[in-house]
């Protein structure tokens, strides 16, 4: 076995204990990379079957080309998509010009936590990796939210041998985090193995390409000349630069991500 | 394509606190320019605001109240690479309050450095730790002395620690492979050899990474496939689980325990072409469908039959405890181990040991948190595992109270004074039977009494006492053992065979179970009736053991019960 199947094996060992465990699961799938990644490895850890649905939180400020390709892929996969608005936020008028930390608390965590309570979610299968940024780096691969979706970072139990947090009282919920342990490398040379379909958006146009998807608003380019996964992949071997760099939210203040994900943000 | 086959170790990073894990880390990405650009200037921002001086340690504090206190409160990965390899890296906490979060960090580590502050000297930390690392089987470590630049780069306070440490660590069977001496904060011997320290002939920390060897050979020992899910998702009934030894292959024979049943791999099944293959090793997620389709389940383990895992509901373990409330005797627990989940309960405490001092306490009733501990423990029902010492991965456990898990342990032996029985083998498949047990009504306590016959372990070809004082069974029967599945046959009142109940076909003999009750088999028609009943009960599907039994089984078939005056203390010897 080499890296990738390593990486692999692992993940899908973490899926099937997430499927085994919760009865109510549903996946996030923000439409990104790290994503779709994870709804491939869905397919292969379950033989072509996906026995949860996966859950887009639409901001309705995403990039237009990320609600088609979520639509055809949908489709192609064949898997149940819930997708979440929190409509009272954005009938109040909520966007990026209210403070972006703001927006990003009411579109996105807020959302999600309605969906959480909708549909009673036990488990909820997210696409963060440790290398991503700080607080990330500290998360379990089980991670327990209260009912608020609060995170008690401070007072992680043990995770030790696979042995996952499978324990905690109703109304809790439990965030899966089965790419965990892939870095930014990992995903692009096991797209690039396993040939994985991506959102274009990635792929530069006019020397420009996104490294990360978020928002419009606050999702920014970079200077890039890679219109293969090959050409991304020999790009980030030499780049300095942090992958979430182009996002806005993150620049906010010093411990804007830590803010966010203590009340519940992906 | 050389990223993909490049390979990858994890190494933690352990030690007390305050003993410079964090600036040793930050230091290495730094030296092998790992940081992306933004941490730096954001880690330098952020020391401004506070007023501090800028240190390599910011860059992994990546929480508010860690900087506020200086320590790291969890476990941080972080990756680098060298010519040879990539690195995560794990940074675990020193603080003693944190040592979930260290455990948590280290137990996903191949090898281990473990700090010590060249100044301060081995402290409490330092040993339990070096104690974690050797309970989480953590065998290669360095140990790296920080901070020598404030003993003058002293050669001789060197050597005083490393012979301390050492002495400490080989007595817990750890045999640290390196001890190098460095200044994290000055850079010296991180890359290059240091010119402070010119009587320190081994190599700088990043060239004494590249030494350690990766685990190999996992694929060739025994295997074990515990079973994580059975999946029907559509017309297959799909076996799920990692294989954590080992290497299974289509058409091999499999002995899936505790259940005991013999099957085939019919196919390793795959959704995307290129994962096709028809032979499968450890480490691989796996999924598998089988000629005979029994009813199997989560937890159960697939091994080659003459390879099986033990299987046993009494064992010795050596554990950590983390929990907030002590761990005690008569208290249910559930113990977790590979896909298995039990109740159980200490059955005894053998000792209690200060992690720090190696003090032991011999008489300790509970076990409190950051106490490591040899104990026994009695599962409420048999599972399957390994010891330790024989397979890593199916040879420890955790143990949850409440809502966490607040332990972790590895299996270090079996409890060899066994409850003495009596025994009919055939190599590794063996039943437990009370069929030569004797029954008395004894008058002095007005009702009846089963005295145990003398324990005694039969093979193939030992002569069988079918005749007792209180029991005659025929020359030719066979005895059933409803658990291990198995059955054994007695011909001319000897052992001929023990055989999977599934390869036994109706042969018109009398039929008893490990109790001596006789089943009331006496056609083919009703054997195959007989066996549905038993699947359906196996299934708890509406039919209980009551039900089952009551219409089958007939006690007094073979018996007759005779009467004692007094109770007295008999052992019955076999008349053969």
């Amino acid at each position: 076995m080499d890296h990738l199947d390593r990486l692999e094996a692992q993940s899908i060992f973490i899926l099937r204990e997430a499927y085994k465990k919760f009865g109510k699961l549903g996946m996030l799938w923000s439409i990104g990379k790290d994503s779709t990644v994870m709804l491939w490895l869905a397919k292969k850890a379950f033989f072509g079957h996906c026995p949860f649905p996966f859950i887009h939180v639409d901001t309705t400020h995403k990039i237009p080309e990320m609600i088609e390709f979520r639509d055809r892929k949908a489709k192609e996969y064949n898997i149940e998509l819930i997708v979440h608005k929190n409509e009272e936020a954005l009938q109040a008028g909520m966007g990026p010009d209210k403070g972006r930390l703001l927006c990003c608390k009411a579109l996105k965590t807020d959302g999600l936590q309605q969906v959480v309570t909708k549909y009673e979610f036990e488990g909820l299968i997210l696409g963060i990796r440790r290398d991503e940024e700080g607080s990330r780096s500290k998360e379990r691969v089980f991670s327990e939210r209260n009912k608020d979706s609060e995170w008690d970072y401070t007072n992680q139990a043990p995770e030790l041998w696979d042995q996952f947090k499978t324990d905690f009282p109703k109304g809790n919920h439990i965030r899966v985090h089965p790419i965990l342990h892939w870095n930014e490398m990992d995903i692009w040379t096991y797209i690039e193995r396993e040939k994985i379909e991506l959102i274009d958006l990635y792929f530069a146009k006019n020397g420009k390409r996104y490294r990360s998807l978020g928002c419009a608003p606050c999702t920014g380019q970079i200077q890039s000349k890679a219109v293969t996964v090959a050409q991304i992949i020999e790009e980030l071997k030499t780049t300095k630069v942090g992958e979430r760099a182009g996002r806005a939210q993150d620049q906010e203040d010093s411990y804007a991500m830590q803010k966010l994900r203590k009340d519940g943000y992906m | 394509m050389d990223d993909i086959t490049r390979e990858v170790l994890n190494i933690v990073v352990v030690g007390h606190v305050d003993h410079g894990k964090s600036t040793v880390i930050g230091r290495l990405l730094y030296d092998t320019k790992s940081l992306p650009e933004g941490a730096i200037e954001r880690v330098k921002k952020i020391a401004k605001e506070k007023g501090k001086p800028f240190e390599y340690a910011y860059l992994l504090d990546a929480f508010e109240e860690e900087q506020k206190q200086g320590i790291t409160i969890d476990t941080t990965q972080l990756q680098f690479r060298t010519d040879k390899r990539d690195y995560v890296i794990i940074d675990a906490p020193g603080h003693k309050e944190f040592l979930k979060n260290m455990i948590s960090g280290a137990a996903s580590a191949e090898a281990a450095l473990l700090i010590i502050d060249a100044n301060e000297g081995i402290q409490e930390q330092s040993k339990r730790h070096g104690y974690i690392l050797s309970l989480l089987g953590i065998q290669k470590a360095y140990v790296v002395v920080n901070k020598m630049d404030l003993i003058e780069y002293s050669e001789e306070k060197f050597q005083e620690i490393k012979q301390e440490m050492n002495e400490f660590l080989n007595s817990l069977h750890v045999f640290p492979l390196k001890y190098i001496p460095i200044s994290a904060f000055h850079g010296e011997n991180i890359t290059m050899l240091s010119d402070k320290m010119p009587w320190y002939k081994g190599q700088p920390v990043l060239q004494a990474i590249d030494f350690f060897e990766k685990d190999k050979g996992l694929e060739g020992k025994p295997l074990r496939f515990p079973i994580q899910d059975v999946y029907k998702f559509d017309n297959r009934r799909i076996i799920a689980g990692r294989i954590e030894a080992g290497t299974l292959k289509t058409g091999d024979q499999i002995l899936i325990s505790p259940s005991n049943r013999v099957t085939k791999v019919k196919s390793i099944e795959y959704w995307a072409a290129q994962d096709k293959k028809g032979s499968a090793s450890a480490g691989m997620s796996v999924g598998i469908t089988v000629e005979d389709e029994f009813f199997n389940q989560r937890g159960e383990f697939i091994s080659h039959s003459h390879d099986a895992p033990v299987t046993a509901d009494i064992f010795k373990v050596s554990l950590f405890w983390m929990g907030k409330k002590d761990l005690v005797k008569n208290k249910e627990y559930k113990l977790k181990l590979a896909t298995q989940e039990v109740e159980c309960e200490i059955y005894t405490i053998n000792k209690v040991i200060n992690a720090t001092t190696l003090a032991t306490l011999e008489d300790a009733t509970s076990v409190q948190t950051n106490d490591v501990a040899e104990i026994t423990i009695k599962t409420k029902r048999e599972i399957c595992f390994d010891e330790f010492k024989n397979n890593q991965n199916t040879g420890r456990f955790v143990m949850v109270d409440g809502y966490d898990v607040c332990g972790g342990g590895i299996v270090t032996g079996l409890v060899t004074e066994r409850q003495a029985v009596s025994t009919l083998s055939k190599q590794d498949a063996e039943m437990v039977v009370h069929c030569f047990d004797e029954y008395y009504y004894v008058f002095a306590e007005g009702g009846i009494k089963k005295i145990q016959a003398t324990p005694r372990s039969f093979t193939i070809g030992d002569t069988i006492p079918t005749t007792g004082m209180t029991y005659a069974y025929p020359e030719d029967f066979n005895v059933l053992d409803r658990n291990k599945n198995l059955v054994a046959k007695i011909r001319k009142s000897k052992l001929e065979d023990v055989i999977s109940f599934n390869e036994y076909q109706y042969d018109a003999k009398p039929m008893i179970d490990t109790q001596g009750s006789y089943i009331r088999i006496n056609s083919a028609e009703k054997f195959k009736k007989f066996t549905r009943d038993l699947e359906k009960l196996r299934q708890g599907e509406q039919l209980t053991l009551t039900t089952v039994a009551n219409q089958w089984f007939e006690f007094m078939e073979f018996r007759q019960i005779r009467y004692l005056t007094v109770d007295k203390p008999l052992t019955i010897e076999y008349h053969i």
